[in-house]
């Protein structure tokens, strides 16, 4: 191949280069594919031979208790994903509500922003168990007419509020991250202080925080074991239950399984957004 | 054209954090005039211009738009002098989570109220005229500097504002996309509408002014026609000014 001209509207590579910058990729492929297997192939052999790796398959990868456990998971797991997909939608709501309260600046909503404020400092200070317990245990003991006392209505409304208090805070940093020009491009064109948090705000620092937002969700995914506590057969009580009729821990694995093929996806999905969203802010610039 | 005085602004103080930026300037601003502020950076232009639409507040001082709306009074709603004052800003600031033609439908739609209809009608029409119209459903991040600068003008102009401010809008821009904006610029001057404008371009100052101010220390140092303030400034901070830009 002869070298183009200079000028020509054309790609040009010289072609030594190009073959080596391919025969280093052909390389390296094939060096990580070996690295992977022999590595494989160590860990299998070390752990197989190792005098207790018996003792841990039997108590910890049983096919039989596998397989007798595993359908009741599912079914109680059904309850997990219940409690997930009640909380989460209240507990965007809760979030956003609560992160706007803390930046109105009107005097007259002083009390409302001191509550906002004092609810995430609460919330976010006490370790999510401990409002499981609190809730779940105590309100049914004040036996109040008209206050449910149902643990599972109580683990998910703790969830809710601890949860909540997060997200009010993520929500919080999106309003901040979206640039005070764009309030005043909104306020130059007459629209009010409302109409610019509705239509220019809002929807940006939505966006921003999409990130951050489903990373919480994941992490309200497995939480929802810990409603577990308080007594509901949801998928880990259920793996309790069943591991110490037998003395095998196999059905834990079996819950662990469970989350991580709920986990995974939500996880490679919430990287992708991210990546997009890196991808168009680079190519967005000044906007 | 008449020269009734349409902007009146009378001895307006401004200061950031305790330092002063405005400091008792006055000017007069007639209707259907091209204002143009020159000076350096730091000297008041962008202040000032925020002043007038209300998007500071003075320190002291008065803002009268033709006559009869104090920008400055306490009871004014500001709301509605922003809606008579269109402003284009240095960096676009267009919404980059809408559309073009949601950018420039906003205002008309959600501030005057009027149908989607008809505004988008009116942003067409206001694209067209502009050699926008390719673009009107791309989103921000599609455009070149100098297209979305002539976004934020029609933006600007889509509420029908009686004055427009121009803060330094074509900084941002590669000198190859200037002409463009300029050239907008240029065809609303000639649709008569009252503006003042900041900006670093001399010559297109000279070409369109039909005042110049020149700021310094806080207030306008320097002001006459264009040929007068460019050609024989009589004031030695406007001579040396001028000698340094150019």
């Amino acid at each position: 191949m002869n070298t183009p001209a200079p000028g020509t509207d054309t790609v040009y590579i010289d072609p030594l280069r190009r073959e080596r910058v391919r025969k280093k990729a052909r390389s390296d492929a094939l060096i990580g594919v070996a690295s992977l297997v022999g590595f494989v192939a160590v860990v299998v052999l070390l752990v197989g031979r190792s005098s207790g790796w018996e003792t841990v398959q039997k108590t910890f990868f049983n096919g039989d208790q596998f397989a007798e456990s595993f359908p009741g998971l599912l079914e109680a797991f059904w309850l997990n994903v219940r409690i997930f997909l009640i909380a989460e939608p209240l507990i965007l709501i809760i979030g956003l509500l609560v992160a706007l309260a803390r930046t109105v600046k009107s005097p007259i909503f002083l009390p409302i922003r001191v509550l906002a404020t004092m609810y995430v400092d609460i919330f976010r200070g006490v370790p999510t168990i401990l409002i499981i317990f609190l809730l779940g245990f105590g309100m049914p003991a004040l036996q109040l007419t008209g206050v449910p006392s149902d643990a599972i209505f109580w683990g998910t409304a703790a969830l809710v509020l601890s949860y909540g208090a997060y997200v009010a805070e993520v929500f919080r940093a999106g309003i901040g991250s979206v640039h005070p020009s764009q309030t005043m491009a909104a306020r130059s064109l007459g629209l009010s202080s409302f109409q610019t948090n509705r239509f220019v705000v809002l929807p940006q620092a939505v966006r921003n925080v999409t990130p951050p937002l489903l990373n919480d969700f994941i992490s309200l995914q497995k939480d929802t074991a810990l409603v577990a506590v308080l007594g509901p057969i949801e998928v880990l009580r259920r793996a309790q239950i069943d591991t110490s009729a037998n003395f095998n821990y196999t059905p834990y694995v079996g819950a662990a399984l469970i989350f991580i093929a709920l986990t995974i996806p939500m996880t490679r999905f919430a990287d992708w957004i991210q990546v997009r969203s890196a991808r168009k802010k680079r190519a967005g610039g000044v906007a | 054209m008449s020269l009734s005085a349409f902007i009146e602004i009378d001895s307006v103080w401004k200061s950031f954090d305790n330092h002063p930026v405005l400091r008792g300037l006055s000017l007069t601003v007639p209707a259907h005039s091209a204002t143009v502020l020159i000076g350096a950076s730091g000297s008041g232009k962008s202040t000032l211009l925020r002043c007038i639409n209300a998007l500071e507040t003075v320190d002291a001082g008065s803002i009268v738009i033709d006559q009869e709306l104090d920008v400055t009074a306490f009871k004014t709603d500001l709301d509605a002098v922003r809606r008579r004052i269109g402003i284009v800003f240095q960096s676009y600031n267009l919404f980059p989570h809408m559309k073009v033609l949601e950018n420039i439908t906003l205002g008309p739609t959600r501030v005057l109220h009027k149908s989607k209809k008809e505004s988008e009608a009116a942003a067409m029409e206001l694209l067209t005229r502009f050699g926008l119209q390719a673009k009107a459903l791309d989103y921000p991040d599609r455009l070149s500097g100098g297209q979305a600068q002539r976004v934020a003008i029609v933006r600007a102009l889509a509420m029908e504002p009686e004055i427009m401010l121009f803060d330094e809008i074509t900084s941002a821009l590669d000198p190859m996309l200037v002409g463009e904006v300029l050239d907008s610029v240029r065809e609303l001057r000639e649709g008569g509408l009252t503006m003042v404008m900041a900006t670093h371009e001399m010559s297109f100052a000279k070409e369109i002014a039909d005042q110049v101010c020149f700021l310094n220390e806080g207030i306008v140092w320097e002001a006459g026609s264009a040929t007068e303030v460019f050609d024989s400034p009589a004031r030695p901070e406007t001579q040396e000014f001028l000698q340094r830009v150019n």
